[in-house]
């Protein structure tokens, strides 16, 4: 018998409010069907309104977590378009926050999973070293988010010097604790047999879907925008690419944690070679033409699309973040796991916590699910894997 | 890895479609101009034969009709190809995407309901952002509806 189990509209696990209907058969999913559009705020729309500067500022508020990745390829689409090469210093004041911010993204995914499998130590550890990131975003630019750096030909601010210090020890602090955290989270049975072979995403279905950034790469789908279409400094410095080919939450999970190390390793050599100078150039008019920006975002390839007509503001803007392309992944990647696990692999893609309160399941006009009970369901699993090795 | 835009692929595709327009717009960036009937062959042609990926379409309502544009990437030479294609706004119909690509099934439901677009073939072309109570004939992207609604901004304020 089928029965209907509706996750949102606001989901548990993501960050955007989003509407999952999972069609369950007993305990397994056999289909999903996803809703969205809560949070349409017409940016597209807004955008032609407002002058090319503005638009830096309004695409900023896209998005919480990952705030500078919509502005970062907003500006390197207007460069395209106007043919500007911001200045060394600018491409590696860029790079370095948007590193840092792949980071601070990456610990917070890593935090909530730990929290939706039952490891509260995981979640608590994990976000303790991501807070002192936030303080160096406040060093640096004033604001713990939404750090307002990017700008059309250049960055707003500058990396001081004396600050350099301050973010190396940071970094010293973080490569030592990110080791320990991998070791810890790798080497631990219980959490490998509850994120093994859970949520798979094949390649072929990787590539149909366009899936992107640690979604795809944990598919065994190399793309990486820093690598296939370097930009500002990605060049410049020596990293590696991370991906896996399993395709299940494990594999992800892996994606994000080593990628921390190479984020670590840019933003090292970054402040190391970074060359002095002027990090900002006057940009005066966009020529009619198009331009397009693409930047690797935490969760994959932000693109932006823009259109000039030689006037001050937009004809035309067009925004793809990654979710957009990885949400869809989710009907192929669920398909055929429990409810206990479907709330993890829903939030493999990408995940928030702040609206678990909201999620209900109705029988017959009843309520039978909270999300503390899909919480529960899930930490239920991870309590039956750890019963079992113990013995 | 090869960087930046292959002669090679571009020379394949004026064979393959001859009557394409190529503008090469900077070493990352093409822009291909195609007529509506042969975007289904030509979006089948890069996706299966030279393994490119739709990373999203974009709608534009412009004097001459509205265009769509196809960004695909070329990952292993980090190239977008943007294959172009103007619709009259008369006939708003287009063949579409979806079967052969699941990544395009959103993407195509979008332009739907932001620009009126019709595309034929789509398996569940139903408003994917706009609210359920949003009519059907009001498309937000249409220059005519940015005319009509210009004060938006003043009638927010109390």
């Amino acid at each position: 018998m089928r029965r209907i189990v509706p996750i949102g509209p606001y989901h548990p696990l993501q960050e955007e409010p989003e509407f999952f209907k999972l069609i369950v058969e007993g305990e397994k999913v056999v289909d999903l069907e996803i809703n969205i559009g809560y949070n349409h705020r017409g940016h597209e729309f807004i955008s032609p309104t407002l002058t090319w500067d503005q638009v830096t500022f309004l695409v900023e508020r896209i998005c919480g977590i990952c705030s500078d990745s919509h502005p970062y390829a907003y500006v390197l689409a207007v460069e395209d378009c106007a043919h500007v090469e911001p200045p060394p210093r600018a491409q590696y004041i860029r790079t370095i926050i948007g590193e840092l911010e792949r980071i601070h993204s990456h610990y917070l995914w890593l935090g909530l999973a730990g929290h939706f499998i039952g490891y509260n130590t995981v979640w608590m550890w994990v976000w303790r070293y991501r807070e002192p990131l936030l303080d160096i975003f406040e060093l640096i630019m004033g604001n713990r988010n939404h750090y307002a750096i990017n700008k059309i030909g250049g960055a707003r601010r500058d990396i001081l010097p004396e600050d350099y210090p301050k973010i190396e020890k940071y970094l010293d602090l973080l490569e030592k604790k990110n080791a320990m955290f991998t070791k810890a989270i790798l080497d631990d049975p219980v959490i490998k047999a509850r994120l093994e072979d859970v949520g798979v995403l094949t390649k072929e279905d990787a590539i149909a879907y366009g899936v992107l950034g640690p979604t795809a790469r944990g598919s065994g789908y190399a793309i990486d925008v820093r690598k296939d279409d370097p930009y500002d400094a990605y060049d410049k410095v020596d990293w590696d690419m991370v991906f896996f080919e399993e395709g299940d939450v494990l594999a992800k999970a892996k994606v994000r944690l080593i990628e921390c190390d190479e984020s670590i390793k840019i933003v090292r050599q970054c402040l190391k070679t970074m060359p002095d100078g002027p990090f900002e150039t006057r940009v005066d008019d966009i020529p009619p033409g198009e331009g397009i920006g693409r930047h690797e975002a935490p969760r994959g390839e932000v693109f932006h699309y823009v259109r000039s007509d030689g006037s001050n503001m937009p004809v035309r803007h067009k925004v793809r973040a990654p979710s957009f392309m990885n949400i869809v992944s989710n009907i192929v990647a669920v398909r055929g796991y429990s409810i206990a696990d479907a709330a993890l692999v829903l939030a493999a893609v990408d995940p928030c916590y702040c609206c678990t309160e909201r999620t209900l399941v109705y029988e017959g006009g009843k309520k039978r699910y909270t999300g503390q009970d899909l919480l529960k369901l899930s930490w239920e699993k991870t309590e039956k894997i750890r019963r079992r090795y113990r013995r | 890895m090869k960087k930046g835009y292959s002669k090679k692929i571009l020379e394949e595709i004026s064979a393959k479609f001859p009557e394409v327009s190529v503008k090469i717009h900077s070493p990352r960036r093409t822009y291909i101009r195609i007529s509506r009937e042969k975007v289904y062959d030509f979006a089948k042609y890069l996706f299966e034969e030279k393994g490119f990926r739709l990373s999203i379409a974009t709608g534009i309502d412009t004097r001459d009709g509205v265009e769509i544009i196809y960004h695909f990437s070329h990952d292993e030479a980090g190239t977008y190809y943007n294959i172009k294609t103007v619709i009259p706004k008369d006939d708003l119909k287009i063949r579409s995407l979806a079967l052969l690509l699941p990544a395009a099934n959103w993407i195509e439901r979008e332009m739907h309901e932001l620009l009126g677009i019709d595309f034929i073939g789509h398996p569940n072309l139903i408003p994917l952002l706009t609210a359920e109570t949003w009519p059907a004939d009001l498309h937000p992207l249409r220059r005519d509806y940015a005319n009509e609604h210009k004060d938006i901004k003043t009638k927010k304020k109390p």
